[in-house]
């Protein structure tokens, strides 16, 4: 910036030769900054590799999923494309596949998504410097490891990478790769033949994500809890009047209460 | 496959396409009014995946039963107890569903 200054000063006010030596750097600037800014993209998209190994099989199972709970193609590239966030899509599809009722699904999908407040509170601060509409772009692409990644890379004071560009490369690359393989899966899920139970990889994706998700007793308390009610609202549900989805949102509930009160027991 | 119509599915889905990128888009577009979730807030924010993901995988791995061998004999209940275990062990999304797909396969050979 400051180096843009002083070049463009010396164009208008100084033709002698002298002068036009010391504009010499001005364009090597320009395109070093370019250079440097297309390389702060493609380090955003480097750094998706060892994500995207983790999303591609979560990708393939809600592509199958999606076609073995009925929904079109359409429907299915809407929704990675649209909702873009792999939990909720693949709670959605099991609950319309179980013909939950359409509030549950809308409300439950809200839910797990509501934790994105969190990592949008967390990573404004690093967007103040662009305008409206960068940062209604920007917001598009927040997912939990766009969030994760990015905001481990802002915090690493020695790098002087554009916020912008880095977050994009992350979060555009992660977008592609997400809608190609749900498609992937969509068009797999129709042949493979149901006796493969490849259904069964939708609670292991759930585990893949839960587990790591446990890393203190609270969180624990709240996993039991919730797993041991789910159980007995599951045989409720099937035996009683209680709309399908239901034993979800009363499960977690109780499990998200217990948490809470968990950590108020052992916080003291 | 649903019962539902294709408007009420198309409703869904753009309805939380919607909310969700509002959600994504809430502190990003306020910031300098509202900097942060209130605290109240976050303390229940922070038990929703834990909770919701418990939820969902309990059931698919139980069925209650009186017969408690019948119970814990379960493929599923195996197999899922296997999964998690490297789950734990490698924090790994493909490694978990290779092998809990294949103990699935095992158990569901050995028990029948």
């Amino acid at each position: 910036m400051s180096g843009n200054e002083t070049a463009s000063a010396g164009q208008d006010d100084s033709p002698d030769p002298d002068a036009r030596t010391a504009l010499e750097p001005e364009p090597q600037d320009q395109r070093l900054l370019s250079r440097l800014l297309h390389a702060d993209f493609r380090a955003g998209a480097r750094d998706s590799i060892g994500i995207l190994l983790g999303l591609i099989p979560f990708a393939l199972v809600f592509g199958i999923a999606a076609d073995s709970a009925g929904l079109s193609t359409l429907q299915t590239i809407a929704m990675s494309a649209g909702i873009f966030a792999g939990t909720a899509q693949l709670v959605m599809v099991e609950l319309i596949d179980a013909n939950a009722g359409l509030v549950i699904i809308v409300f439950t999908g809200l839910v797990i998504n509501l934790r994105m407040l969190m990592y949008s509170a967390s990573i404004a601060p690093h967007f103040t410097e662009y305008g409206k509409k960068t940062r209604a772009y920007l917001a598009y692409f927040l997912t939990d490891h766009v969030y994760a990644v990015s905001i481990g890379e802002y915090a690493d004071e020695d790098s002087d990478r554009n916020k912008r560009l880095y977050y994009l490369g992350l979060g555009v690359s992660i977008w592609l790769v997400w809608v190609a393989t749900t498609i992937a899966g969509f068009v797999l899920g129709a042949g493979i033949p149901d006796s493969w139970n490849l259904q069964f990889a939708i609670p292991l994706v759930f585990l893949a994500i839960l587990i790591p998700a446990i890393d203190a007793y609270p969180q624990l308390v709240a996993a039991l809890t919730s797993a041991l009610v789910a159980i007995v609202a599951a045989l409720a549900v099937s035996q009683t009047g209680l709309p399908e989805g239901a034993d979800l949102l009363i499960a977690a509930s109780v499990g998200i209460a217990a948490g809470v009160a968990a950590e108020e027991v052992m916080g003291q | 496959m649903n019962e539902y119509s294709m408007f009420s599915i198309w409703a869904v889905i753009v309805a939380i396409a919607i909310a969700t990128y509002l959600i994504r888009l809430s502190f990003i577009h306020l910031f300098g009014r509202i900097n942060q979730v209130p605290a109240r807030i976050k303390r229940f924010l922070k038990f929703v995946p834990a909770a919701v993901l418990a939820a969902l995988v309990a059931p698919q791995l139980v069925t209650p039963s009186a017969a408690v061998t019948e119970m814990i004999l379960d493929e599923r209940l195996l197999a899922g107890v296997v999964a998690a275990a490297v789950a734990w062990w490698r924090g790994d999304i493909l490694a978990t569903i290779v092998v809990g797909m294949i103990a699935l396969w095992t158990f569901q050979f050995l028990l029948f």
